[in-house]
């Protein structure tokens, strides 16, 4: 499978409307994060719309779904976005975000909307539910596959590494890790709070296959996550190397934009920013 | 006044299994008739008695290593997909450790995650404090969707490792390493959620005193209930017998379904008998008492006393010398029974 051009184009354009959610509903809740969701819709893009993923969001619980786990729960906006983009329910939803009744969490919580696979949120637990998942798979001699999103600082958890082992010395072939390689987290940068490097010689040593991608190429993301379905021997982490914020030019690798929604005027500046391509086209909107 | 369904020979030479071997037994059960069941542990398979499903059943056994935290992630992925993971540690390592996991990854998702928690109460033993799991009860009971079992014996140990499988939501059940004594038989009911009465002293005269007339007329009438869980309600049966031959009537409730609790029993119980004593091998704090206590000041308050772990950590011995030390014995017991008598 290749990206035609056109594809990728309309990929794009599709991450760039997933991010001009992520600000609405932000706005919406008045509580959440920014950084992350935003810098991470492209690799949402390739997972979900570029034909990596077997996932049908008419018949959203078939039993040979490929699975989709998000560790680091916090980001969860670019995922219920995506999910809303996929049609697995209605885009007015979004703006539930963060309210009382709403299935949009905070955080993620299991089989709460089609496609959420995983309760999420403290820090390190999701790599661990997609090994059990992967396990079960095998177990059952079964073909899909399960994808795990994670964050970069959450490799400070412990059980990260208890997972990483795990799935390295059970040759979990049918699992993909994909690391939000964003290099912040809440109070800095993670080569400052504690370091991570070098993050891939970490899981080679684990028995892991490494890819790297730039996460903004979302032909690069697709082309890693199809790599990684074609190696039988160990399984694959893709780190993505993205800018968090991405998109917004002023919260683009700040840090400060980690933990916090944008307040209405900055929301109305991004939003002209991402509807306009960065003043490179005329929006109606302004 | 001993219900009938138990062992015959309960006070006279009962047979010493411990409640571990139960578990194993109720795991090669299912294993022979649920192909979901799949089992974990954290490098303590033999200990845990989960060893023989390791043999029989290598293709759904999952050794996890020294990783209590990322063998309950493991377990909620492996039920999310459909298989019943029994997770087979010490408590004070699972769920002690892996709480939050528990917590998150299986509680609040609502998945048939089975939490066997080896090693409780002071009877491990010589491995001193670090190794004896007194807290379990408490941090498994305050985590909603979770049902919180605690058998008596490796016979009602089984039952419940089978019942347990058959729960849609999550469960967690303790036992015990030393052997204790077989109480009950495969005829005595268990059912998860309704407690059992194991002894009522109105009821037929098995136990005959010398001064038989002023015995039979303190106990027309049960003075106290106690309710216990685990193997030391065997403490509370020999108690039970011995207050009575004392002119002292009780019931004994076998209460081993501490969520959601048999509240009907529980309250029935009290209103009969106006005092309760509870018995357990685990702090008194937020542990089995707590739970009754919570249900009686609601619906039916009596006096009562609490015997269990006081507020404290335990220590190197022998389990007799502990369970004398820290008040869980069977003289314990009856000073308790007798205390909460004086406040009626």
């Amino acid at each position: 499978m290749s990206l035609t051009d056109e594809q990728v184009r309309n990929l794009e354009l599709k991450a760039i409307e997933i991010r001009k959610d992520i600000i609405k509903m932000l706005l919406s809740a008045g509580s959440g994060h920014s950084a992350g969701p935003l810098g991470m819709a492209d690799v949402f893009c390739a997972l979900y719309f570029s034909g990596v993923l077997n996932w049908d969001p008419v018949d959203p619980w078939k039993p040979d779904r490929d699975r989709v786990i998000l560790s680091n729960g916090h980001i969860c906006p670019v995922w219920y976005a995506t999910l809303a983009h996929t049609g697995a329910f209605s885009h007015r939803e979004l703006l539930t975000l963060r309210k009382l009744g709403s299935p949009l969490q905070g955080h993620p919580h299991y089989r709460e909307l089609p496609g959420v696979e995983n309760t999420g949120g403290p820090l390190g637990q999701g790599l661990s539910q997609a090994v059990g998942q992967a396990l079960a798979a095998r177990m059952d001699e079964a073909r899909w596959r399960v994808y795990c999103l994670m964050s970069d600082a959450e490799e400070q958890e412990g059980q990260t590494w208890e997972a990483v082992m795990f799935a390295g010395n059970n040759n979990l072939f049918n699992l993909t890790a994909i690391v939000d390689r964003n290099n912040i987290q809440i109070d800095g940068y993670t080569e400052e709070v504690m370091p991570l490097e070098p993050l891939a010689d970490k899981w080679r040593a684990f028995n892991w296959t490494v890819l790297e991608a730039d996460g903004h190429n979302i032909r690069e993301v697709a082309e890693a996550l199809e790599k990684a379905k074609t190696i039988r021997e160990n399984p694959t982490v893709v780190i993505a190397h993205t800018i968090p914020g991405k998109g917004v030019e002023f919260m683009e690798g700040d840090f400060a934009w980690h933990g916090k929604p944008p307040k209405p005027e900055e929301g109305a500046k991004a939003l002209k920013q991402l509807r306009t391509l960065w003043g490179n086209i005329k929006s109606e909107h302004e | 006044m001993l219900n009938k369904s138990l062992s015959l020979s309960l006070f006279s030479n009962p047979e010493l299994v411990a409640t571990r071997d139960g578990y194993g037994q109720g795991l090669l059960e299912l294993g022979e008739k649920d192909e979901r069941v799949v089992v974990l542990t954290g490098d303590l398979k033999e200990s845990t008695r989960a060893e023989g499903f390791f043999r029989k059943y290598p293709h759904r056994s999952i050794e996890c290593g020294v990783a209590e935290q990322n063998m309950a992630g493991i377990a909620a992925g492996l039920a999310a997909a459909g298989k019943i993971p029994f997770v087979s540690s010490y408590a004070v390592f699972s769920p002690g450790r892996s709480w939050d996991q528990v917590r998150v990854s299986v509680a609040y998702s609502n998945l048939p995650v089975k939490i066997a928690g080896a090693h409780t109460g002071v009877s491990v033993g010589p491995d001193g404090a670090t190794h004896q799991a007194l807290e379990d009860i408490t941090i498994m009971r305050v985590l909603p969707n979770m049902t919180v079992v605690v058998p008596c014996d490796a016979i009602e140990t089984r039952k419940a490792t089978v019942a347990l499988a058959s729960l849609t939501g999550p469960g967690y059940m303790r036992f015990a390493r030393e052997k204790t004594p077989i109480i009950t038989t495969a005829d005595t009911p268990f059912e998860i959620g309704r407690a059992e009465i194991f002894w009522d002293s109105t009821l037929n005269s098995k136990f005959k005193n010398q001064n038989s007339n002023q015995i039979q007329s303190s106990n027309s009438r049960n003075q106290v209930v106690i309710i216990g869980c685990g193997p030391l309600v065997y403490e509370s049966l020999i108690a039970a017998k011995e207050l009575h031959e004392e002119g002292i009537g009780t019931m004994v409730v076998n209460n081993h379904t501490v969520k959601p609790m048999d509240e009907k029993t529980i309250v029935d119980a009290a209103k009969r008998c106006g005092a309760v004593v509870t018995v357990e091998e685990h702090q008194v704090m937020g542990g089995m008492g707590s739970a009754v206590s919570e249900v009686l000041a609601k619906n039916f308050p009596v006096p009562m006393e609490f015997v269990g772990m006081p507020d404290s950590f335990g220590e190197s011995g022998e389990p007799k010398e502990l369970l004398e030390k820290y008040g869980m014995d069977v003289a314990s017991i009856k000073k308790a029974v007798k205390k909460v008598l004086s406040r009626k």
